[in-house]
């Protein structure tokens, strides 16, 4: 098979670089003619349809004022027709479809991961210095004692709500929840009160009420400054000036709580913060340096965690690729006997376990292995009461178990094939010197074995590494560990953790979990190094 | 892992189900032709020698089978068991109906069915385009020659070092913004995901793929070329036909690994009735003790049955792409 693979090498065509101008231009005029009229449709329609998407995409960014990313749009729409339309750039026409996803979701957001372990992303932390500060203005808006009734009517404009406000003078003011009250153009009156400006649809009673609640929360601040309140609307007619207990000193930076006096003040953690550590949430996100990381390996009650977690990631990664390795093994050299019969029935139902979705046999796994109820405890070991999943050291070896009814086919299958291309001649030359089964397996296929399965063992351990399904179904990490203030436990491995700390519990904290990320990609990176180094196959590409 | 490795090994994995196959026809035929009535005679059945020889094996393939299908006739069995609960499902097809199907196929509370057809159109999608972008790169690395090319060939390998889930907050953050803008494509949608999926696309499939296509031979293009193909035509026409075993087992691991996928699946999908099997079942079966046990095992037996089938009906490939590609 290899020998082919060099003929098809040397028969490759010169390097386009060699060509000379004439030729290339007469390689594109032929290319041009054997394309066909139907292939220059299609590919026409395909770039009408990505340019369409493009310029639809261009301008829902430039409605967001998202100058950056439109740039960005504007020129990869640019390169893309120009590698089509031009007639050389082969490699790029075939290429350009996968990398641009490629770029995006794989490459990009894992920049972008290391970009959030280094900022305080997270519950309470989600986004600017402004709109934490109008959200806790928003959060803790009063009702003035005597303030003045204003006309006001719910209007819409491109499913956003608004309320066009008439005050006491008379005049027809317009503006949304993030829109302060600016004069309405074109007001129309129904008495005193505006009923419609242009570039508002009204709002008919009806809708007023069947939108109820949104129009309730409805809070239009009266001007810039977001001391001077809002204007709120209990029924969707009548609006009444609100303005919030705290107070925003926007030159010196602080909040002042005007009930109790509390002065809080912009301390650089990303959040009002009073004298004696008090926060008021929400915050907003700032960049932290290596303050996650520090935090992960030196405050105490997250370096415990942090450390058995890591521990346990590699031992169970080892010990997964060492036991489905060697199980697999063992049944490759005993099902590799020409003489047994039924061979292909023990093969088939031996590697249904490897067929059904892995999450399935992990989650039934999990129900067999139930303490009080599960099929394992009641009816194998006749009512006994062993904690399989809720033990922190039972767990661990149940997670390897089921790992290993998991991953045994794979190894079997794998070691089936290299065991079955070793040349049976070598086998017999070395019986004919003499050399006992156990000597011709250790010193003669085992090697020859080894070379091919090694660059298997090497990703599987990297699967295994982040096998989050398994753990995630079986134990979903648990036991928990009530000291850790993160939601972990016994048997989480790094990739399971992050999950926990980004995704559940009472506040996600993305920093922390990106930080973990990196953490695990550069224990991956190292393993990887390492491996690349050791078995040269990066070299061998070509 | 390596260009070497993955050639041979598609080559020999593919082969070596057939040389099997080949191997066990000729000995059955040896025996039963030329050996039986000789050997016979001579030698008398002896317990002792056969079980030293092939019945030893035999127990331990009783064992391990044993071992590999109790979970799988438990699940079956509760699947059958009209009684909902986990104590329930203990004894063993003590009770027969298809109840269970029909409760969580009829359950408002569990949108089983929509949460099967979720799946089936993003698993289905994600492997069509997964094979379709792959093979275009496999080709394009596999017959050009051009600047950065090994550059690529190395990226893909390292690249799939480090999987998708590891940057699992910041497609969070990605998609809510991207769903902020354009919300066909953001956050809780199906097409969102798919593409969030096809990020992976150029990984180990293409390294599969490209080993396959190696083994195709270029006088074949270039005989194509002479009667007036174009590279396009070429493709489209001759290679996707020639490797079409590979594109079978790509999209067939592509779909696996879809169907499989939790977490990114968990994160972006927020509706039920937008969440795929992974999700929804494993959220149905958060608490076991409390669960509707036999439903969630109907629902299993469901959703396990048409990737079952699918990875029989195409095993003796799958067994050759595994040992050059090792996934799963």
């Amino acid at each position: 098979m290899s020998i082919a693979t060099e003929d098809v090498r040397e028969d490759e065509p010169p390097t386009p670089t060699k060509q000379t101008k004439q030729q290339r231009r007469a390689a594109g005029i032929a290319e041009q003619a054997s394309g066909g009229i139907k292939m220059l449709l299609v590919k026409l329609l395909a770039l009408g349809l990505v340019d369409a998407l493009a310029l639809y995409a261009v301008f829902v960014l430039a409605l967001h004022e998202q100058w950056a990313v439109l740039v960005i749009v504007a020129a990869v729409t640019a390169l893309v027709n120009w590698i089509y339309f031009s007639r050389r750039k082969l490699p790029a026409k075939y290429l350009t479809p996968g990398v641009i996803f490629l770029v995006v979701f794989q490459v990009f957001v894992l920049l972008y991961t290391g970009y959030i372990a280094f900022t305080n992303y997270g519950t309470g932390h989600n986004g600017s210095k402004e709109q934490a500060v109008s959200s806790l203005m928003a959060s803790s808006l009063e009702r003035v004692e005597d303030s003045p009734a204003y006309g006001v009517t719910v209007v819409e404009r491109a499913g956003e709500l608004g309320l066009l406000v008439t005050d006491p003078e008379g005049d027809a003011l317009v503006g949304t929840n993030e829109e302060p009250l600016t004069e309405a153009s074109g007001a129309e009156f129904d008495g005193d009160v505006a009923v419609s400006a242009d570039g508002w649809n009204t709002l008919q009673f009806a809708d007023v009420l069947e939108r109820t609640d949104e129009v309730t929360a409805l809070a239009v601040p009266a001007s810039d400054d977001p001391n001077d309140g809002a204007i709120r609307t209990p029924d969707g007619s009548t609006g009444y000036l609100y303005v919030s207990t705290l107070e925003y000193d926007e030159a010196a930076g602080t909040m002042t709580d005007l009930t109790t006096g509390t002065v809080y003040s912009d301390t650089g953690v990303g959040a009002f913060t009073a004298d004696g550590g008090e926060q008021l949430l929400p915050g907003w996100q700032i960049t932290v340096g290596f303050d996650n990381f520090v935090r992960a390996v030196t405050d105490t009650r997250l370096a415990g965690p942090l450390l058995y977690v890591t521990a346990w990631t590699f031992a169970f990664a080892l010990i997964s690729v060492a036991s489905t390795f060697f199980l697999g093994l063992f049944l490759a050299i005993v099902f590799n006997d020409m003489r047994m019969r039924g061979r292909k029935i023990y093969r088939v139902l031996m590697i249904l376990p490897y067929a059904i979705p892995s999450f399935l046999s992990a989650l039934v796994w999990a129900g067999m292995m139930n303490e009080s109820f599960g099929f394992i405890n009641q009816v194998l070991l006749g009512g006994a009461s062993i904690p399989w999943l809720t033990d922190p050291l039972l767990a661990k070896v149940s997670i390897l178990i089921v790992n290993l009814w998991l991953g045994f086919p794979y190894m079997f299958l794998v070691c089936m094939g290299a065991l079955q291309s070793i040349p049976d001649d070598i086998q017999e030359a070395a019986k004919v010197d003499g050399a006992k089964p156990w000597a011709i397996f250790r010193l003669i296929k085992l090697p020859l074995l080894l070379v091919t399965v090694a660059p298997l063992l090497i990703a599987s351990f990297a699967f295994n590494f982040n096998n989050f399904n398994t753990i995630y179904m079986l134990t979903d990490g648990g036991p928990r560990d009530s000291n850790a203030p993160i939601p972990v436990g016994f048997t989480d491995i790094l990739i399971t953790m992050v999950y926990k700390v980004a995704f559940t519990g009472q506040t996600r904290d993305y920093g922390l979990a990106s930080a973990y990320s990196i953490i695990i990609f550069i224990v991956v990176a190292v393993i990887s190094i390492i491996a690349f180094r050791r078995t040269k196959s990066l070299e061998e590409l070509n | 892992m390596a260009a070497r490795k993955v050639v041979p090994g598609t080559g020999v994995g593919l082969a070596a189900g057939e040389i099997e196959e080949m191997t066990d026809a000729s000995t059955r035929a040896f025996s039963s032709r030329g050996d039986a009535p000789l050997a016979l005679p001579k030698r008398p059945f002896s317990f002792g020698r056969w079980f030293a020889a092939t019945g030893w094996r035999h127990i331990v393939g009783v064992v391990m089978v044993v071992f590999s299908l109790f979970p799988i006739v438990f699940v079956v069995s509760s699947s059958l068991n009209p009684n909902g609960t986990l104590t329930g499902s203990n004894a063993l097809f003590s009770k027969i109906g298809l109840d269970s199907y029909v409760r969580i196929l009829s359950d408002p509370q569990v949108p089983f069915s929509t949460w099967f057809a979720n799946t089936m159109i993003i698993a289905g999608t994600t492997a069509v385009c997964t094979v379709f972008l792959g093979a275009l790169a496999a080709y394009s690395f596999s017959r050009m020659r051009f600047t950065g090319r090994r550059f690529g060939l190395i990226s893909i390998v390292v690249v799939q070092m480090f999987p998708q889930l590891l940057a699992v907050v910041a497609i969070f953050l990605l998609m809510s913004t991207i769903g902020d803008l354009f919300p066909a494509i953001g956050l809780n949608t199906h097409l969102g995901l798919i593409m969030v999926y096809l990020g992976g696309a150029l990984g180990v499939n293409t390294y599969l793929m490209y080993g396959f296509f190696n083994t195709v031979p270029a006088s074949i293009d270039e005989a194509a070329k002479i009667d007036g193909a174009g590279h396009a035509r070429i493709f489209f026409t001759i290679i996707l036909r020639l490797v079409a075993p590979i594109l079978a087992v790509v999209a067939l691991l592509s779909f696996i690994a879809s169907v499989n996928e939790f977490v990114v699946a968990s994160v972006l999908l927020i509706d039920t009735d937008k969440q795929t099997l992974a999700v929804g079942l494993t959220k149905l079966v958060s608490n076991p003790r409390y669960a509707d046990w036999s439903a969630f095992s109907a629902g299993a037996v469901m959703s396990a049955l048409p990737v079952v089938a699918l990875f029989l009906f195409l095993q003796k490939y799958i067994v050759g792409g595994l040992t050059a590609g090792a996934v799963k």
